[in-house]
């Protein structure tokens, strides 16, 4: 069996890192960055995201199919945000004949 | 008997006749749940481009409505469920070396903190009923801004994303109580696990929902004074 087990001390560090970045995009959510507030919290929720998925979830150890297929899936999920947001974006951009 | 016949008397959890080694049927366990997994990302992605719609057309109501949600608790709940992740990792881990007693102390623990977790949004739900920020209520009325249309729509998404959530958490409770009992029943060793593995996947999933959901509901520019 490759069977990777990973220490207690490795899972122990994940939760702590995760519990520090709770706390740290709770007290960011306070000080006035402007547009830059969704950035931050945004990239602070995708570091924990990949935190859980490689360590909790073992992708690290996934097979390269597994991967490609968790990629693929969020590639697909960006596509379907993206081209929503360049519809309802961008309808105020140009005038409509009639409107 | 022909060597086929052999080869079903010896097939075992672990290694299912249509499989050529318990690894190849591992990885297929693996691959499929991360398929269903996938499903789910695009199910919550709706939810999610609808809040990104909104949130973009009503920036000031989306901040007003959700400074009115409860910070401190949102954050606490949020630890809880952190936990419940790690309590997790830890079943899978005790599974991985065969260690059953270690199971079961894990799953329990990871199904208290689903628990609670569960209980404290009852109890913010409960909240938003008592302030009159559920929308549908006759008296729905949120403070701080004239606009209430788009104020019903940050507490619809909000009921709908977090019921989605705690949904998918009431089924995960479930699955946690079906795998106590079947470790009980000396279901799992450390050559088959792959029930605990992939519910551990499913619980870490629903688990980063929630990491986004904390955020994008609790804490739209909380500095705005109020």
């Amino acid at each position: 069996m490759t069977e990777h087990i990973d220490s207690v001390k490795t899972y122990a560090l994940v939760l702590i890192a995760l519990l520090g970045l709770t706390v740290a995009t709770t007290l960011v959510a306070f000080v006035d960055l402007g547009n830059f507030s969704v950035v931050v919290a945004l990239a602070i929720a995708v570091t924990k995201m990949l935190l859980v998925a490689l360590f909790f979830m073992h992708v690290r150890y996934s097979t390269r199919l597994t991967k490609l297929v968790i990629f693929g899936g969020l590639m697909w999920l960006a596509i379907l945000l993206l081209l929503t947001l360049t519809d309802f974006l961008t309808r105020g951009w140009m005038g409509v004949p009639g409107k | 008997m022909s060597s086929e016949a052999h080869a079903h008397a010896e097939e075992t959890l672990a290694l299912r006749e249509q499989f050529d080694t318990a690894e190849q049927q591992k990885d297929a366990s693996t691959l499929g749940m991360w398929i269903f997994l996938i499903t789910e990302i695009m199910f919550f992605g709706g939810m999610f481009a609808a809040y990104t719609i909104y949130r973009s057309a009503y920036p000031t109501v989306f901040a007003v409505a959700s400074s009115s949600l409860n910070v401190t608790i949102g954050a606490i709940n949020t630890c809880v469920l952190l936990l419940s992740s790690f309590t997790m990792v830890m079943a899978v881990r005790a599974g991985q070396m065969g260690k059953r007693n270690m199971i079961i102390i894990f799953l329990i623990l990871t199904l208290i903190f689903g628990c609670i977790f569960l209980g404290v949004k009852a109890y913010e739900w409960n909240e938003k009923y008592v302030e009159h920020h559920m929308p549908g209520q006759a008296a729905f009325h949120l403070e701080g801004t004239p606009l209430q249309g788009p104020a019903k729509i940050f507490f619809s998404l909000y009921f709908a994303m977090t019921g989605l959530h705690a949904l998918h958490m009431v089924v995960g409770v479930g699955i946690l109580l079906t795998l106590i009992v079947q470790t009980r029943a000396k279901k799992f060793s450390a050559e088959y696990f792959t029930p605990i593995d992939i519910s551990g996947l499913y619980w870490h999933f629903v688990d980063v929902i929630w990491i986004f959901l904390f955020p994008l509901l609790y804490l739209i520019d909380r500095h705005l004074p109020k």
